[in-house]
């Protein structure tokens, strides 16, 4: 297995090109930033290119990884989910890293780069939470001062992440400006970074903002497909068909698509929040969705009005629920490289119960929206096909969304056995179980 | 009309300009237009109109307010250029001051042309550094706009040449690391800052303006000993926040600072309200 520490960018990650020297991919990325802030970004730019080029800090970097965090997580042949999908699919376990999902791998990069910088607090946005307490959990980990900006309507949606966030002796600010939910709370951090920036790192939670971020994010991420690649390879002996992710800001899909970029066999999948379905507008899906604009710092694709101000986006997923996306993401797009497609709240609740039932692992909703998307896939390139899919976190967050979704909570204690299962079989409808081919009814 | 003359004219008489900030659409279109007049009516030598945007992170919680006010009540791009217009009409210059986002959706060359045949000036441009403002600058040259970049404390002695190279009517110097609002004492950042942007522009080259937390006429002659322009927003805005809804009031209190501020720029003024 190769470690972190070893992992060279991968054959022609050169080829990943991007960006150039001024922080661009294509005409997507860059700087769009107050002047105030410009000086501390060529800092950390600075800071985080010497980190990687020093053997201590990636050694350190990767024992924490391995030691703390589980890494490297397995890939899982789910032979189960391939019967009902009609193809192999293999699945990069991030939901079993420590904290639940691929984020930790971003959050104890930059963690330790805050304190190679001398800086002794982290402030951070979050929308469902996760972000929040995969940052709280390093801050408490390496000895941090911790603030999380968080929206108001998200404290309300997501209190117990809220009440981990504090246990871990992270501050959670309440955000009450604008739409008061991510966008706001990416805002208010920024607005703390300009006032204390000497002693202060921005921890950004996705591979989105102004340069040197998405790129230092990608890198701090990227294990997930080195890995990856090197497990397909191991188990099949040769690349696989195409590689699936969920793309909310873009951490977990470009982490799995930087090692795979270069590999022009492999077809490159990103699913975005379809919401209520795009046509509706109530979609967080940016690139399907969107147009090219300026927010938080790079030019991307973005839900935005006739007038540039940005639009609320909708998802049943906290995670996804973004109006922006990596400039990395619109570029490969752009260029075609990668696919993007969106997929509804619906069908990604159906991938939710779909993979609980045939392998006994609950998702998280954001990486659901991969299965479901991958199940396109799957019927698409056919039963000889190899499919690797970017579990990027476990369920356990969104069991209340869950039971809610699926009319559990409230019926739950009532239901006798057998008749909860049967409720929820009828909110996840067909799961199209009788097309499996050689299976008619995998369920036990 | 162009800033430049306004700075230059400003100079000559020995004195700082006094540039005054407000949202169009703040407390509506229509009160942004007749407050502005008042500004302009008191002593205020350059106006600032601000385009209301849905993610002001250079913002603090007073304008941050204002704005969100204005694009509750429906304030679109178009009447940003409707309040530059009736600016331009009193004959001040009316420097638009936009977030990038607005005006690359508008399209660039497009607000350019719209903003001149509105008799604006040119664009203050917070989240748009020079290195990414190519369209930006060209559309400025077609259509002879002020263009308006920020340097900071934080900016190196390069930056701050390359900022000033690109910068047509003044450069902006924020005084302080963090966002808009008012502040109790001005920043000691300030005089160093200044200097080191005059060691880019020249002792007679391009004006540099002051600006974030100035609250008074005192301050305002405390930042004109060393600027050619102070820039004031937040001021202007909370009294228009604490009277909302008796316009009359908002107006007599606005002129009343502004007054206050010229008298100020012109090196005397008071400490308070
Ligand atoms: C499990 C999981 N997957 C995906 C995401 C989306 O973020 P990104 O697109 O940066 O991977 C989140 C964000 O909270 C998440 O928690």
């Amino acid at each position: 297995m190769t470690t972190y520490a070893d992992a060279r960018p991968g054959p022609g990650a050169g080829a990943t090109a991007g960006p150039d020297a001024s922080g661009h991919f294509g005409r997507f990325g860059g700087r769009f930033m107050p002047e105030a802030l410009i000086g501390p970004l060529d800092e950390l730019e600075q800071a985080w290119r010497s980190a990687m080029a020093d053997e201590t800090f990636r050694a350190q970097l990767d024992q924490m990884l391995r030691e703390y965090a589980g890494v490297p997580s397995l890939l899982y042949d789910a032979t189960r989910l391939s019967q009902a999908a009609g193809a192999r699919i293999l699945l990069k376990r991030e939901d079993l890293n420590h904290t639940g999902a691929h984020k930790v791998r971003n959050v104890l990069g930059q963690a330790l780069l805050t304190k190679r910088m001398g800086k002794n607090r982290v402030i951070a946005e979050t929308g469902a939470g996760q972000h929040g307490v995969a940052t709280a959990t390093a801050c408490a980990y390496l000895d941090l001062d911790c603030v999380v900006y968080m929206g108001e309507v998200d404290i309300e949606r997501q209190s117990l992440n809220v009440a981990r966030m504090r246990v871990l002796g992270a501050q959670v600010v309440p955000v009450s400006t604008g739409s008061r939910t991510l966008k706001d709370a990416i805002n208010e951090a920024l607005r703390d970074w300009v006032t204390s920036v000497d002693d202060t790192h921005y921890l950004l939670g996705t591979a989105a903002g102004a340069h040197p971020f998405p790129a230092m994010v990608r890198d701090f991420t990227r294990g997930i497909g080195d890995e990856a690649r090197e497990q397909v390879l191991a188990l099949t002996g040769a690349l696989p068909d195409a590689v699936c992710a969920c793309v909310g800001g873009g951490s977990n899909a470009i982490g799995i698509f930087a090692a795979f970029v270069p590999d022009p066999s492999v077809q490159l999948y990103g699913f975005e929040a379809g919401g209520d379905g795009v046509e509706t507008g109530r979609h967080a899906a940016t690139i399907t969705g969107g147009d090219v604009g300026v927010l938080h710092g790079a030019r991307s694709f973005l839900l935005q009005d006739a007038d540039g101000q940005t639009v609320e986006s909708h998802s049943i997923s906290a995670g996804l629920d973004y109006p922006g996306v990596g400039p990395e993401h619109s570029w490969l797009a752009e260029t075609g490289r990668a696919t993007y497609r969106p997929v509804t709240d619906a069908e990604a609740m159906k991938a939710f119960a779909l993979l609980s039932r045939t392998e006994g692992i609950i998702p998280a909703i954001e990486s659901a929206h991969a299965i479901s998307g991958a199940l396109d896939v799957a019927a698409e390139l056919g039963p000889d096909a190899v499919i690797v899919v970017n579990l990027s976190g476990r369920g356990d967050k969104d069991m209340h969304t869950a039971a809610e979704y699926f009319d559990l909570a409230e019926a739950g204690p009532e239901l006798g056995p057998g008749e909860a299962r049967q409720v929820a079989d009828e909110r996840a409808g067909d799961l199209h179980f009788d097309e499996t081919p050689g299976e008619t009814d995998p369920l036990p | 009309m162009s800033v430049r003359a306004t700075l230059a004219g400003t100079r000559a008489d020995g004195r700082a300009a006094l540039v005054g900030y407000l949202p169009a659409g703040f407390p509506t279109v229509e009160g942004s237009i007749a407050v502005l007049a008042a500004m302009v009516a008191a002593g205020v030598d350059v106006v600032e109109v601000g385009l209301p945007y849905s993610d002001p992170v250079m913002d603090g919680p007073t304008i941050q307010r204002a704005t969100e006010t204005a694009l509750a009540g429906g304030t679109r791009t178009a009447d940003t250029l409707r309040v530059v217009e009736a600016v331009a009409a009193t004959g001040v210059p009316a420097l638009v001051m936009t977030y990038w986002n607005p005006v690359e959706r508008y399209g660039v060359d497009r607000f350019a042309r719209d903003l001149s045949a509105a008799g604006g000036a040119g664009l203050i441009t917070p989240d748009l550094i020079p290195d990414e403002a190519g369209d930006w600058m060209a559309a400025a040259d077609r259509h002879d706009l002020d263009r308006v970049f920020l340097v900071a404390p934080s900016s190196t002695q390069e930056r701050i040449a390359m900022t000033v190279a690109a910068c047509r009517g003044f450069v902006y110097a924020t005084a302080v690391m963090g966002v808009t609002g008012a502040r109790e004492a001005t920043s000691t950042d300030a005089p160093v800052l200044v200097a080191r942007t005059r060691a880019a522009t020249g002792t007679a080259g391009l004006p540099v303006g002051v600006g974030l937390g100035v609250t008074n006429g005192a301050q305002a002659a405390e930042v004109a000993a060393f600027a050619d322009a102070v820039i004031v927003g937040s001021a202007f805005v909370a009294p228009l926040l604490e009277r909302r809804g008796d316009q009359a009031a908002g107006i007599a209190a606005v002129t009343r600072l502004t007054r206050d501020l010229a008298a100020g720029v012109r090196g005397a003024g008071s400490a308070g309200r």
